[in-house]
């Protein structure tokens, strides 16, 4: 290999290029993006509007730590793969030869063919470009719809209502996040978002974009949305948050076989040789099992999925042919001021062999889920809303098979929560861990005592 | 959005604010006997005041000329003395009493007033502005700080910067032309400690007023956190009575007046001749305050940053972090987070704790021997004046605070303070402190970075779930509370369980499981 080009400079293609030169000082590295000159952190989008940070902060490495380690960026946009002669067309015409290519080149929002679509003020959330828009569209308007009842639906929703903005949020299912969460997690959510003036409207779905045209903008600005209710929400700007889509469209002619997204192996492997593709962008062939036997979503778009296919691939390309086989899954976001970290499986149904169990503080703002087979006691799954876990505990327990009883009674050695936090453990009515010596007595003993 | 209550707030903060620049120059000057007889020593009242003759009676509009034609009387004095040879007869510089003492007018004689109104519309406008804010929900409130010219180092930043630069270079170099904010605070002055006010007496005021307001601030708006809550309301304490009331206390029954929670070597003077000296005459008192203070650097910090990190002292109980966590909050972000500064601040930090350490010596050695000079050539008062001013002065006053609007609020702690360093070389090398990253739950954000007043790239070590293993870390928890997955927690636990090096924690294959 003398030449790897990666197409991409999110963090799966950001952290293949760094664990290469990590194992290989002589291979000549490109990165190219047509999004921005250096890798910046995708999950900040939202604290960049909110005005937490300036895109700088999002840069999680300075812009001299490529130089000094060889990378070369390049921006700009792929038009053509011809897998045939090895290189790849930009859209200023320039070819490039290859001798790897990794493509990983991420996602778009998804859409639906609604009237109205292409109405301006009408957007995703994605990319840098998206914020541009977002910035320019939500100027001194009073009212926007945001549609979709998920991550990016709530982020969406959160940044809007910093700047005071009134948001509509159609949610077509009957609790927030239901294809994810089971009905107590997502009505709690739910009563969050409207604590924080979100009108969200449930088992309401998008019908139709209403758009005020005129001489400067054909297309028009948006006026309204229609629901499948009938309802007129008059509103200048809609934000859709209904999901993320494998952005490979520039790949149809190219010999590269996709589904939804780039199919590969389990050792992310396409069709062509010498052809990889990680991270949002591609699909397993084959369904992928975690160390705990279950089994991972063909197209996983999550932060820290790109990071290990990356780290994965970077072993593959430096001559150890590394099979992705990824551990407990785990994931977090946050809702408004709500935390939520996941472990392990945990399904808004239960499953035949599944029990549960359910605990939420009185004042309705935190949660902790178990979910353990009937057969066996063992743990699938735990998540927690306002409870930070630790993870290495969590993954622990789920890997080991933990029966359900010692999970609740070392339930302390998860907490993660900050120092003098309320003691949640405390609280699980009717599974109150039983008094052991080194039982935390409160903050004063915990000051001085080992905390795992 | 700003209620009304707290535009009214705002403006009524403004007016009080306006009102104590505007007071500055509004007292007239006059040289009388009754003011040389109150502020100059007996013995040398004589000489002073025929020095002084041809001003006596004289109105001066503005303290610029008064202290001017003052002091040109008394060099041309000094100047005589010199002449002759008369050395033990030259005059030090009295013209901070004397402009004091000399101010008249529709100022002095109304200053009760003006601290009320000022205090007033200062205090009550803060509150008011600050107060409302319970009524969003609880959480993280780092909204349009980058969108406001106050915390972006926008136009209002420099503003305030500017002000307070301009506050410390009068507090520590020219005394003089602020004795109007002097003779505010006399009042107070003779019901703490039976003086009249110094001009460290006004800044020891304000600065505990300060903490104390931007402290309810901060408790309000970290109200979702217990622990920024009673580190918050641990500075105010220790602020309000070991740095102010005690000190004050003690002057009043006439024994050394010092800090209990200070240490040597942030307290560089306190092996100082004079501040040795009047703590033996004190008796049984003084002694154990000179064993007090020399227990607190020589066992306190050892014993106490190896159980819970150097946080106990630096965002729990110091006065510089008391001002930097409260009043410098909002400016927290501004700290320079490039790997340059960090390689800067470790050479700077520790060459300060090396000049304190050597000054400290030197000092000592004189006070043993009673040689000035050291080796020849190294003049133990020399040094100390130079560090007095460069570190004591400069270093901690005009850069570490006049330049948070712009460095971020932690500039002399991270920077210069040789207590810190010291705290820092036990924290990294023999600590149970750390903190600790969650698995693999890291998205790469930026907001501990951001938020690290110290300039820590926090998301550097979270993001390799690498523990945060960093002598400059004060503990203040901020990281920890503005992540928005639950990545960071400040942790106590075994020093053998500090994970320095990056865990292999995301592969998730089979080889490379979470590190338990």
């Amino acid at each position: 290999m003398k030449h790897l080009i990666i197409i991409g400079n999110g963090i799966a293609g950001i952290t293949t290029a760094r664990h290469v030169r990590q194992q290989d000082s002589t291979v000549r590295i490109t990165v190219i993006s047509a999004e921005s000159d250096h890798f910046y952190s995708r999950t900040a989008l939202m604290y960049i509007y909110m005005g937490h940070m300036t895109y700088a902060h999002t840069k999680p490495y300075e812009d001299g730590f490529w130089t000094k380690n060889r990378i070369d960026l390049l921006r700009g946009y792929v038009e053509q793969v011809d897998t045939s002669g090895k290189r790849i067309r930009l859209a200023d015409g320039q070819w490039l030869n290859y001798d790897v290519l990794v493509l990983a080149t991420g996602s778009v929002s998804t859409t639906f063919d609604w009237p109205g679509l292409s109405a301006s003020g009408v957007q995703g959330l994605y990319g840098l470009p998206d914020l541009e828009r977002m910035e320019q569209f939500t100027q001194n308007i009073d009212r926007a719809v945001v549609v979709g009842g998920g991550l990016i639906g709530v982020e969406l929703a959160e940044m809007l209502r910093s700047r005071h903005i009134g948001v509509t949020m159609l949610v077509r299912d009957p609790h927030y996040w239901s294809s994810t969460l089971p009905a107590e997690e997502g009505k709690l959510v739910g009563r969050h978002l409207l604590r924080h003036g979100v009108d969200l409207r449930l088992e309401t779905e998008l019908k139709e974009i209403q758009a005020r045209p005129d001489a400067a903008d054909p297309s028009g600005r948006v006026r309204a949305v229609v629901t499948n209710t009938g309802e007129e929400i008059s509103c200048q700007f809609v934000g859709l948050g209904i999901g993320v889509t494998p952005n490979v469209a520039f790949l149809k002619n190219s010999g590269v076989e996709l589904g939804k997204g780039i199919l590969v192996n389990e050792y992310f492997e396409t069709n062509v040789a010498d052809v990889y593709a990680i991270g949002d962008c591609n699909e397993f062939r084959q369904p992928i099992l975690g160390t705990d036997g279950a089994l991972r979503k063909p197209i996983e778009q999550i932060w820290y999925t790109g990071r290990m296919h990356g780290e994965t691939l970077a072993r593959t390309l430096c001559g150890s042919r590394t099979a992705y086989r990824p551990g407990v899954f785990f994931n977090s976001a946050k809702f408004f001021d709500i935390e939520y970290q996941t472990y392990g499986t945990l399904n808004a149904q239960l499953t035949d062999d599944e029990q549960t169990y359910y605990w939420e503080h009185p004042s309705g703002e935190q949660c902790l889920r178990i979910n353990y087979r009937t057969t066996d006691q063992s743990v699938v799954g735990i998540h927690a809303l306002g409870i930070r876990l630790r993870q290495a505990v969590c993954d622990r327990w789920i890997q080991d098979r933990t029966p359900f009883p010692n999970v609740v009674s070392q339930l302390r050695q998860a907490d993660f929560n900050p120092e003098f936090s309320e003691s949640f453990t405390d609280q699980l009515t009717g599974h109150a861990p039983a008094r052991s010596p080194d039982r935390r007595k409160g903050w004063f003993h915990r000051l001085f005592s080992a905390t795992h | 959005m700003r209620t009304t209550g707290q535009r009214i707030g705002l403006t009524a903060f403004l007016i009080g604010f306006a009102l104590f620049v505007a007071i500055l120059p509004l007292s007239r000057y006059v040289l009388t006997d009754k003011v040389l007889s109150e502020t100059i020593q007996k013995e040398q009242l004589e000489d002073v005041r025929m020095a002084t003759a041809s001003m006596q009676g004289n109105v001066y509009a503005s303290s610029f000329s008064f202290v001017g034609d003052y002091r040109a009387a008394i060099a041309q004095l000094n100047e005589g003395f010199k002449r002759r040879n008369e050395n033990n007869r030259l005059v030090q510089d009295y013209a901070f009493p004397v402009t004091k003492a000399a101010s008249t007018g529709f100022f002095p004689d109304n200053s009760g007033l003006f601290f009320w109104l000022i205090l007033v519309l200062c205090v009550g406008g803060a509150f008011l502005y600050i107060l409302p804010e319970p009524r969003t929900l609880p959480g993280i409130k780092n909204n349009g700080i980058y969108q406001d010219p106050a915390t972006n180092r926008g136009w209002i930043g420099v503003v305030v910067c500017g002000f307070l630069i301009g506050f410390y270079v009068l507090l520590y170099f020219f005394p003089e032309y602020m004795t109007n904010w002097v003779l505010l605070f006399d009042p107070l002055s003779q019901l703490l400690n039976g003086g009249p006010a110094s001009q460290w007496f006004v800044y020891g005021t304000l600065y505990t007023l300060v903490i104390l307001v931007m402290g309810v601030r901060m408790l309000i708006k970290y109200r979702h956190s217990r622990y920024q809550q009673f580190r918050t309301l641990s500075v105010m304490f220790f602020q309000t009575v070991f740095a102010f009331l005690i000190p004050e206390l003690l002057a009043f029954f006439h024994q050394p007046a010092q800090d209990l929670k200070n240490m040597w070597p942030l307290d560089y003077s306190f092996y100082f001749d004079y501040r040795i000296d009047e703590k033996i005459k004190a008796g049984t008192f003084g002694i154990f305050l000179l064993v007090w203070g020399t227990a607190l650097w020589l066992l306190g910090v050892p014993i106490l940053t190896y159980f819970f990190g150097k946080r106990w002292y630096c965002s729990w109980v110091c006065g510089c972090g008391g001002l930097a966590e409260t009043l410098g909050d909002p400016y927290r972000q501004l700290s320079d987070k490039r790997l340059g500064a960090w390689k800067l601040e470790r050479i700077v930090v520790h060459s300060v704790l090396v000049f304190a350490v050597v000054m400290t010596v030197l000092v000592l050695y004189t006070y043993w021997s009673g040689q000035p000079s050291v080796l020849g050539f190294l003049d133990s008062y020399g040094i100390r004046s130079a560090y007095g001013s460069a570190i004591g002065a400069v270093f901690a006053g005009v850069l570490g605070t006049g330049f948070y609007p712009v460095f971020g609020s932690r500039v002399w702690c991270r920077f210069g303070c040789p207590l810190a360093a010291y705290l820092g070389l036990v924290q990294r090398f023999k600590s149970r402190f750390r903190i600790t990253t969650n698995g693999g739950q890291c998205i790469s954000c930026g907001n501990c970075s951001t938020y690290c007043e110290m300039g820590i790239d926090v998301r550097w070590y979270a993001q390799r779930g690498q523990d945060v293993v960093r002598s400059s870390c004060v503990g203040c928890g901020i990281c920890s509370a503005v992540c928005p997955r639950g990545v960071l927690n400040l942790e106590n636990d075994s020093t053998t369980s500090r994970r320095t090096d990056p865990g292999p924690i995301v592969l998730g294959n089979n080889s490379f499981r979470i590190q338990q």
